[in-house]
């Protein structure tokens, strides 16, 4: 359901042109789990933001769910955004000033979904945290807030999930929960999910691991998990 | 745009700005004075304007007013008998000043005589204490006089006043007088007597100077327009004037109107510079929420969306700012008539006037949005990617000077502020010279905050302590907060320092020079056959008199050979002559020698005459002579009492009105008039003060009642009373205006103040102490603070100049010391504020601001 066709990102920086992605193909069916990995440097937060269409490449394509990014403008991605995508970051990147149920909330909100409040509760059910659903993110753990993450990328029901490094800021313990109930969504949503991590742990739970170097693609292996 | 309501969109801008929202109520504080000044100058015209109108009839006393500074023409009497036998009614007053004389207490003063007629006043009602006394004023030879007047004649009611030869008895005292400034009783207190017994005082004599006024009721068959039509031009050419109710209201409001529009302006400037610490403020806010913004984008909100949610949260608070400042106008309209009631001839009703505050309510809300908009537009160009990089925010906000949308909202603030000028201004002119102005100094302004950057950047020298060298490279660095701080300090401070100069300025130009007199009693109404009597009881007392001006009065009977009638008739533009000059009566003295306030601008004084046949000389006024477009040579005949006099004119006089002596448009050489019908003016010294004083004219006035005195020490103290109090509220008003400017500098400020924090903790970090950081930030902000105001204080004094030159047309003089003053404060105020987000560096640990980051 998302196709990259050769991806190439460029920057100006001065008199330089630094290319930070080359050529990058490749497709993921829906319901997959991939996992993308790479040292730092190597492109990989770059190709993420393209692939969900927060930028645009300098060159090449991504077809998600059969429309092409590329060829959206900034609003229209954002509405594709809205109904396709969910997002989990590694700073949470949750609004302080909204508590955890308004924050899973916003998504619906700004489609006008009337159903917003319900749906929110409901999912912060799903990730344990029914109890503290009027709590700002201050109040809440770094695992709390990532749970309370999750639950907003999940509530627009997406067909793909990105996800940028969701335990880097987390203690190992909490980011295996983490990723645990990452994956039992999935399995429940049917959503495709994209992990971006340096984490090789992390990334071996994934079914596939596309690995990036320098802004190419050195491997793209299918692991055990896939059987 | 998207298919969400409305309303869900408000919901969540709601809740977003739960702690946003006493921050950015803040900054929109910054329009609130504005909109109060806006709304309580115009409620409290709307209230004047009304109770004019409601009480115009009793303002005038009458339908029609007919009056004249000369007793009424056979011609006007007969007029004014046909109409009382068509149905309309006549009632009459006679005004003029005259000493009055308690012979039980000895207390004499210079009072103003009303002896009115039967049924005066037709509308309105004088109240009197007790009530009956104003009523039954007819029935005798009874006296109803002001409260004040009893004070400084040490008298009460039922003693018996000397009027000339009058006598009569005080039955009451004035409660309320309709359409009398209450501040005119202390400079001369009524006396209302009725006109039957006028001709006992032996006051009207020949040189008195009466005001007769007729006022007329008219029957339901005669309307106004009716009236003045038919009698206005019959009537001209007896030198009457008439004024009807219609007329009166007219003036009244116009008047009003041109103070609201002044004042008005005042208010506008208030409100322009708290559109700019809206726009500062706004543009800090917007800077905190970059982050929140590229999430919201990332979850699927569009730019107009985001956009969208910070106006709602802009024009909420804006709505607040601008209904405080409405409450507060409101409030402030009920106090001014209680402030201003003795300025004012009616009393005011106050009552809400919702026009006026809808209005500033309207206006304070447009102001705050479209300055807001200015920064909040840049949200627009909020990348998601921010969320999931780490850019810095004014890489964040890249483009946004070729944002059209940008350029647009720039457009509509110039339209604004050109908008909300002219409709203040009475002239499109003053108008568009506001606005431009306002765009010349901010042009200005942001110059020199770009120079100052530059001139930082060029004149740091390595040898200089590192604290300083770190405070002055924060002016130039990139990201720096010079521009907004230097815009927002010197805009505040260039409208509060012009309010100061012209203010001083305007004070200088009423500050009667109240030198040490030579005299400080003046004799005058003194009849010829009075005056050896004066001078011996004069001199009787042991004093001196300093000065005798005879005083001759006399018409303008032609010029050069034509005459008056002819000129008066001819208004082509390069010979026109105002009515007013060739029509008047000119009291005119003569003298053989120059006096000290005699100052002779052209000519010569008056040279030896050389046989009888040449024509007298004159000494004319030189503001006089400009009206009359009168030239050194020109003859000039006079009609002195019927005679003709011609003259000759050889000298034109500066001369200053503002001392405390008898000054004189025309001067004699004394053979012309020796021999003319005449009175006196005498000027005496009385060394003991004002006890003496009082004997003096005690003793002239018993003798000669119909000769006024007035004690000169009492009248300077008086009016510097006066000036005092218009000072005082001036002055008042002027430190008012320094509050303007801390909630506009707070906003400013604030603008970059995530990363002043960064950086503070960084350096602390890095090893930096409390001190050095504080004087990091002592560094800076002094030198905004200093740089800021001085452009501020240069601009005002163009300003004031230009103020004084076009509107006032008065002299300038700049004045240092309220500039500095102001100058210094909003240093320190910037200053303190600095210091005051400084605090919150060294409140703040390394590591919570370096995880933040």
């Amino acid at each position: 359901m998302l196709i990259a066709r050769d991806l190439t990102k460029s920057y100006h920086s001065g008199e330089h042109e630094l290319t930070v992605l080359r050529d990058v193909s490749f497709t993921i069916p829906q319901g997959a789990f991939v996992a993308i990995v790479g040292p730092s440097g190597s492109g990989k937060t770059t190709l993420l933001g393209l692939l969900a269409g927060l930028d645009t490449p300098s060159r090449g394509a991504v077809i998600l769910d059969g429309a092409d990014l590329t060829r959206l403008d900034e609003d229209a991605r954002a509405r594709v955004r809205g109904e396709k995508v969910g997002f989990v970051f590694q700073t949470f990147q949750l609004i302080p000033t909204l508590t955890a149920q308004e924050n899973v909330q916003v998504p619906l909100e700004l489609r006008g979904d009337p159903r917003a409040a319900e749906r929110a509760a409901e999912l912060l059910r799903r990730v344990g945290l029914g109890d503290r659903t009027h709590h700002f993110p201050t109040q809440l753990s770094g695992g709390e807030q990532q749970r309370v993450a999750i639950a907003r990328a999940f509530v627009n029901a997406p067909r793909i999930l990105f996800a940028d490094e969701p335990t880097g800021n987390l203690d190992s313990d909490t980011g295996a929960r983490i990723v645990e109930l990452l994956e039992s969504i999935n399995r429940e949503s049917g959503s495709t999910i994209v992990l971006v991590t340096h984490d090789a742990g992390l990334a071996a739970r994934a079914q596939r691991v596309i690995r990036l170097s320098d802004g190419r693609v050195v491997s793209d292996i299918e692991t055990e998990r896939a059987a | 745009m998207s298919k969400t309501p409305l309303s869900r969109l408000f919901a969540l801008a709601w809740r977003e700005s739960r702690t946003a929202r006493r921050r950015l109520l803040l900054y929109m504080s910054s329009i609130s004075l504005g909109v109060a000044a806006l709304v309580a100058i115009d409620s409290f015209a709307e209230n004047v304007t009304r109770s004019v109108h409601e009480q115009s009839r009793a303002l005038l006393g009458g339908d029609v007013s007919v009056s004249s500074n000369e007793p009424f023409s056979k011609t006007t009497t007969a007029f004014f008998d046909s109409l009382t036998r068509t149905g309309n009614a006549i009632a009459q007053s006679v005004t003029f000043s005259s000493m009055a004389l308690v012979p039980r207490s000895g207390g004499t003063r210079l009072v103003q005589v009303r002896a009115v007629g039967v049924g005066y006043p037709f509308y309105g009602n004088i109240v009197s204490e007790p009530a009956s006394a104003w009523p039954g004023i007819q029935r005798g030879r009874f006296a109803v006089v002001d409260p004040s007047l009893l004070v400084s004649l040490n008298a009460v009611v039922g003693d018996t006043i000397a009027l000339g030869t009058g006598r009569f008895v005080i039955t009451g005292t004035l409660k309320s007088v309709p359409g009398d400034l209450g501040i005119s009783a202390a400079i001369g207190p009524r006396v209302y007597v009725p006109d039957r017994y006028l001709a006992e005082t032996g006051l009207l004599v020949f040189g008195s100077r009466a005001q007769r006024e007729a006022l007329v009721r008219l029957s339901p068959k005669l309307s106004q327009q009716d009236f003045v039509k038919h009698f206005r031009d019959r009537l001209r050419n007896d030198r009457v004037r008439m004024r009807t109710v219609a007329e009166n209201e007219y003036n009244l409001t116009q008047a009003i109107d041109q103070l609201r529009d002044f004042l008005g302006v005042v208010g506008l400037v208030a409100l322009l510079l708290g559109g700019i610490g809206v726009a500062s403020g706004v543009h800090a806010f917007v800077m905190r929420k970059i982050d929140t913004v590229a999430v919201l984008r990332c979850l699927g909100a569009t730019s107009w969306q985001v956009l969208l949610i910070y106006v709602m949260q802009a024009a909420a608070m804006g709505l607040i700012g601008a209904a405080a400042g409405a409450v507060l106008g409101v409030a402030l309209q009920f106090a001014l008539p209680g402030v201003l009631s003795e300025l004012l001839p009616v009393d005011v009703s106050v009552s809400l006037a919702p026009t006026a505050v809808a209005l500033g309510l309207l206006i304070g809300v447009w102001v705050a949005l479209v300055f807001s908009m200015r920064p909040l537009v840049a949200l627009r160009r909020v990348s998601p990617l921010q969320a999931l990089r780490r850019e810095a925010d004014s890489d964040a906000l890249r483009n946004t000077l070729r944002d059209p949308l940008r350029i647009a909202v720039t457009i509509a603030i110039v339209l604004s502020v050109v908008l909300l000028g002219t409709s203040r201004a009475d002239r499109l002119s003053r108008g568009l010279g506001f606005s431009a102005a306002i765009a010349l100094s901010v042009a200005v302004l942001w110059v020199c905050a770009a120079a100052l950057s530059t001139l930082a950047k060029r004149s740091v020298r390595p040898r200089w302590p590192f604290v300083v060298r770190q405070g002055i490279a924060s002016l130039y660095r990139p990201g720096n907060q010079t521009r907004a701080v230097v815009l927002a300090l010197g805009f505040g401070v260039f409208l509060m320092s012009t309010l100061h100069q012209v203010q001083s300025n305007l004070l200088r130009a009423l500050d009667v020079r109240l030198e040490q007199a030579r005299a400080n009693v003046v004799f005058f109404d003194i009849q010829d056959a009075q005056a050896q009597e004066v001078d011996s009881i004069t001199r009787a007392q042991g004093h001196e008199i300093v000065q005798r001006a005879p005083i001759v009065p006399m018409r303008l009977a032609a010029i050069n050979g034509k005459q008056v009638t002819e000129m008066a008739a001819d208004t082509a533009r390069g010979r026109r002559r105002p009515g007013w000059a060739l029509r008047r009566e000119y009291r005119s003295t003569y003298r053989d020698r120059q006096t000290s306030s005699d100052k002779i601008v052209a000519g010569h004084w008056f040279s030896e005459r050389r046989g009888n046949d040449t024509l007298p000389q004159i000494s004319v006024e030189q503001e006089l002579a400009r009206e009359l477009r009168l030239t050194l040579g020109d003859t000039v005949t006079w009609n002195v009492q019927g005679v003709r006099v011609p003259t000759v004119v050889t000298s034109f006089r500066e001369v200053n009105w503002a001392r405390f002596e008898p000054n004189f448009f025309i001067v004699f050489e004394p053979r012309a008039l020796e021999h003319a019908p005449k009175q006196w003016v005498y000027l005496a010294y009385v060394p003991q003060g004002s006890a003496a004083v009082a004997s003096l004219q005690r003793a002239v006035v018993s003798r000669l009642p119909t000769v006024s005195s007035l004690d000169l020490t009492l009248i300077q103290r008086t009016v510097t009373n006066v000036l005092e109090k218009v000072t005082t509220a001036i002055r008042f008003l002027a430190l008012i205006s320094l509050t303007l400017g801390v909630p506009v500098l707070f906003s400013a400020v604030s603008a970059t103040r995530r990363e002043r924090l960064r950086e503070g903790v960084l350096l602390k970090t890095l090893g930096a102490t409390r001190r050095q950081i504080g004087r990091i930030m002592l560094a800076e902000y002094a030198l905004l603070g200093v740089l800021g105001s001085l452009v501020g204080v240069l601009l005002s004094i163009g300003a004031a100049w230009a103020l004084m030159h076009w509107i006032f047309r008065s002299p300038f003089v700049p004045s240092i010391a309220p500039a500095a003053i102001v100058a210094g404060a909003m240093t320190a105020v910037a200053i303190a504020i600095g210091l005051l987000t400084g605090r919150e560096v060294f409140a703040q640990t390394p590591m919570a601001a370096l995880r933040e980051a």
